[in-house]
């Protein structure tokens, strides 16, 4: 086995009193699919800062493509392609000429610029508009001539930070398909993060981040077989009286998440009957679901990950307020 | 508590379908790319193409070109044909548009320096800066090519205003042409490397322009480009003195007056010798403060670069 394309120990970042990743450690093998996943505010976007070399860890250990993160920064750089959750294009500039920009930022030999560019651009659809001004672009061809730029060098892992967030479905399959595309093509690791569950699924493995830690790390598929259960969440007229009503009668544990009472269940299909008939609280309206990495998510951080992404908003808000307010 | 499990055969456990692209057609052939270690080669071409992609947009946006003629021909046909009939007496003989026209040189392109340093304020509220930020290369070697930039950019905008010489009756020459540019050139790079200063710690548009008019205003007017600056009341003299641009526009119009020919009193009042209490500064000094200022601020510019972000 090579050695891993990226290898992470015990990293750390804090701002003032805020710590946005706290001690986190994984490993990625070479032409992997690796997925972060987590609500906004979890701390991926600082990981990825830390490992593409934007932001200086506050301690711990990182190395992506064989080189030191901190020491060999120059090194790392030469060997990752970035796509950023915001757009970092020249809009001023046609499609070509901020590729061609980017191979000469990066010192790519002049003989291949071209060759390289046609085969990047044909890749993401984009071979005829190259001459267009990058203003005149959608936000999808903007993301897929992004992605285009991150591959001009060649690089060994690529960083794409939410790379489909905001996109219309079609864009989404298409940036998926480049993706799969690439790993076979040229053997490239890719380093992705993403809060929508069901793109999570397409990596080969995932870590789920929650509050700067990492809870789980494995294939989607064992994630979800560790969850095991069926999902059932319920309306009810009254949910303190059922959650209640769950636990005496059958020993389940319900939480309340999105408005609705929600558990976890072995035989759903089985159980359903069996709540209609013995639960005495009315209820309004049943949803069963097989285990999805929602419920993944759910079981291991104890909340769904849009109640997740909004305490997460408010933490950061208040740790924002603080810096500020210590400046002064 | 993370228990991170290094499992890298876990790879193709999962074989979900993914949609292909619209209408996939076969994969190119890979074309392999090798990035070569740092070298000051790879530097060289990081300054050049940072210095291209200004006159690229500068060259897109003709409105730019135009707007920024405004002002400075405000000042030379306006200002100076409005003034012209009070000061008739005391030029000796000289249209004030011909003893306004090296400070209008020099305005142009301070103005116009300006606009390319906050190009570097756009860039970060776009995100392009970072695109540059994370290349493998100095951050002095984007800095550098900013300036260039910036300066090239100015420097031909000033273009326009010289061949306006003949409405302000000064004669063209080759000597003048040169001497001209290459003095614009200067005063533009040191104009750039302050505005790019500046942009290194003001993140924001509206505070960078505003910043800017606040400082670059001043020591325009200040710097003699619409008055001789022979006998100013103390205070005026003083801070006449210590402003930076007065050294541009001095040497600007020695220049300019060389090429006409004045009687050496019209001379002496309109292009009085620059004086440290009673020392005359010679030329060469004055652009040489010039150029040393400019390549100070760079260098202030390029240390925060490298701190920042």
């Amino acid at each position: 086995m090579t050695a891993p394309a990226i290898s992470v120990k015990r990293l750390r970042k804090s701002f003032g009193d805020f710590e946005a990743v706290k001690g986190v450690s994984f490993e990625v093998a070479t032409s992997e699919v690796f997925g972060f996943l987590g609500p906004n505010g979890a701390g991926k976007t600082t990981t990825i800062n830390m490992l593409c070399t934007l932001t200086k860890p506050t301690s711990g250990h990182a190395e992506v493509a064989g080189f030191d993160v901190v020491a060999a920064c120059d090194d790392v750089r030469r060997h990752i392609g970035l796509v950023f959750q915001d757009q970092t294009l020249d809009g001023y500039l046609s499609a070509e000429q901020n590729l061609r920009l980017h191979a000469e930022l990066y010192g790519v030999e002049k003989s291949v610029v071209k060759p390289r560019m046609e085969q990047v651009l044909r890749m993401v659809g984009l071979w005829e508009r190259r001459d267009s001004q990058v203003l005149t672009f959608s936000g999808g061809m903007r993301r897929r001539l992004e992605i285009a730029r991150g591959l001009m060098h060649s690089p060994r892992v690529l960083f794409l930070d939410e790379p489909t967030i905001g996109l219309d479905p079609q864009t989404r399959a298409s940036i998926w398909g480049y993706i799969r595309q690439l790993q076979q093509s040229e053997g490239i690791t890719i380093f992705m993060t993403t809060h929508y569950m069901d793109e999570a699924e397409f990596c080969g493995r995932i870590a789920i981040m929650d509050g700067g830690e990492i809870v789980a790390l494995d294939t989607p598929g064992a994630l979800k077989e560790a969850v095991g259960a069926d999902r059932i969440r319920i309306e009810t007229a009254d949910d303190e009286r059922a959650i209640a009503a769950l636990g005496e009668r059958f020993g389940l544990e319900a939480t309340v998440s999105e408005g609705a009472v929600s558990f976890a269940v072995a035989e759903g299909e089985a159980f359903v009957p069996r709540l209609f008939a013995e639960l005495d609280v009315p209820i309004k309206a049943v949803n069963l679901s097989r285990p999805t990495l929602d419920d993944v998510f759910m079981s291991h951080t104890g909340s769904t990950i849009r109640d997740a992404e909004e305490s997460a908003a408010k933490n950061k808000n208040r740790a924002v307020m603080q810096v500020m307010a210590g400046r002064r | 508590m993370s228990d991170a499990r290094p499992e890298p055969t876990a790879m193709a456990s999962t074989t979900e379908p993914v949609p292909a692209p619209a209408g996939a057609p076969a994969p190119p052939p890979t074309v392999q790319v090798r990035v070569p270690p740092r070298s000051w080669r790879s530097e060289v071409r990081a300054v050049k193409i940072v210095w291209r992609r200004e006159l690229i947009r500068f060259q897109k946006d003709r409105m730019r070109i135009v707007t920024s003629l405004v002002q400075p021909l405000l000042f030379l046909f306006v200002l100076g044909s409005g003034l012209q009939q009070l000061s008739a007496a005391s030029t000796h003989g000289v249209d004030l548009k011909t003893f306004i026209y090296p400070g209008v040189l020099c305005i142009s392109v301070m103005f116009t320096a300006m606009f390319s340093a906050a190009s570097i304020v756009w860039d970060r509220e776009f995100g392009f800066l970072r695109e540059m930020m994370v290349a493998p290369v100095r951050r002095s070697s984007i800095v550098v090519g900013k300036c260039l930039g910036g300066a090239t950019v100015s420097s031909l905008q000033g273009l326009i205003l010289l061949a306006l010489a003949w409405a302000v009756h000064v004669p063209y020459s080759v000597g003048l042409m040169l001497g001209v540019f290459g003095l614009q050139l200067l005063l533009a790079f040191s104009v750039t490397a302050f505005g790019v200063m500046v942009a290194a710690r003001i993140t924001q548009m509206q505070s960078f322009m505003g910043v800017m008019q606040m400082i670059v205003t001043p020591m325009f007017f200040i710097s003699g480009a619409l008055f001789p600056s022979g006998d100013l009341p103390g205070w005026l003299a003083f801070l006449n003195r210590i402003d930076p641009i007065t050294y541009a526009v001095a040497p600007m119009r020695t220049l300019v007056f060389d090429n006409l020919n004045l009687s050496a009193e019209a001379s002496h009042t309109l292009n009085p010798p620059i004086t440290w209490f009673g020392w005359e500064v010679p030329v060469a000094l004055q652009i040489f403060m010039v150029f040393a200022l400019g390549m100070v601020m760079l260098g202030i510019a390029i240390a925060e670069f490298n701190a920042g972000e």
